[in-house]
């Protein structure tokens, strides 16, 4: 089972907020900024990446059942959207590397067995 | 078992947008309502309240549960829809550009909704408020 601290840890990410909810376990990755879509198709257990930083992506993370939020690229994240993570409880992470880049390095956790 | 809950839905209220539609999810996850359906209305529920957020000048999202149904009631104060053909349309917006840039305003809201619903109407003209009715099976 891939937890996210497990992500945090091996894929060096930041946790900006919703330190409580990282023994989530993650299922699968979803990468989408149109939150219409992310809402339609994204799965429950899902890490999602996605460079929107303003409050409305915890309400899509929450109802979407997302296990994590990364946002990529050292995107700046609005002041509501740090709380709101804290609130709810959900991981809000950040990287230095783009959406292709976390992804590859995703799918090789995910193929080693969630090591 | 019959409950009804309305929540008040502000204009351009961004900050809270979302609220409606978590608590619409936690209500049905205590009464036992399976993961999938509570999903189906969550994703229904979410663009009723954002379309009442960015379109209207405010209103309600209302929940009922009989025996059997869930029902999710989108009233707002107007202004209404001129061309509800064209706004069941996907792709199709009249979402302003700083919506758009939050990634919002895809034109695929109504269409999202009705997809999953079991039963979904709309009422609407221009110069009076929208209703939208979205019904669910139990």
């Amino acid at each position: 089972m891939l937890r996210v601290n497990t992500l945090v840890e091996k894929l060096q990410l930041e946790v900006v907020a919703g330190a409580d909810g990282l023994e989530k376990e993650v299922k699968g990755m979803y990468v989408g900024d149109l939150l219409s879509w992310v809402m339609a198709n994204i799965r429950n257990g899902n890490c999602w990446i996605t460079i929107q930083t303003h409050v409305n992506v915890i309400a899509v993370a929450l109802l979407g059942e997302a296990s994590c939020i990364i946002i990529p690229e050292k995107a700046e994240i609005d002041e509501a959207t740090i709380e709101k993570a804290n609130i709810e409880n959900i991981p809000l992470l950040r990287s230095p590397l783009s959406a292709y880049e976390l992804a590859l390095q995703f799918g090789k956790l995910d193929s080693d067995g969630n090591q | 078992m019959t409950i009804k809950l309305s929540y008040e839905i502000g204009k351009n209220d961004f900050a809270k947008a979302g609220t409606a539609s978590s608590s619409i999810k936690k209500v049905l996850r205590q009464l036992g309502i399976s993961a999938d359906l509570i999903r189906r209305v969550a994703v229904a529920t979410y663009e009723a309240e954002m379309n009442i957020v960015i379109h209207s000048d405010g209103g309600n999202i209302i929940l009922q549960v009989i025996p059997e149904k869930i029902q999710i009631t989108a009233l707002d104060r107007g202004p209404g829809i001129a061309d509800i053909d064209m706004a069941m349309k996907e792709g199709y917006s009249t979402a302003p550009e700083e919506v758009r840039e939050m990634g919002f305003g895809a034109g695929m809201g109504l269409p999202n909704m009705k997809r999953c619903a079991d039963e979904f109407s709309i009422t609407s003209s221009l110069g009076n408020p929208t209703e939208l009715i979205i019904v669910f099976n139990i």
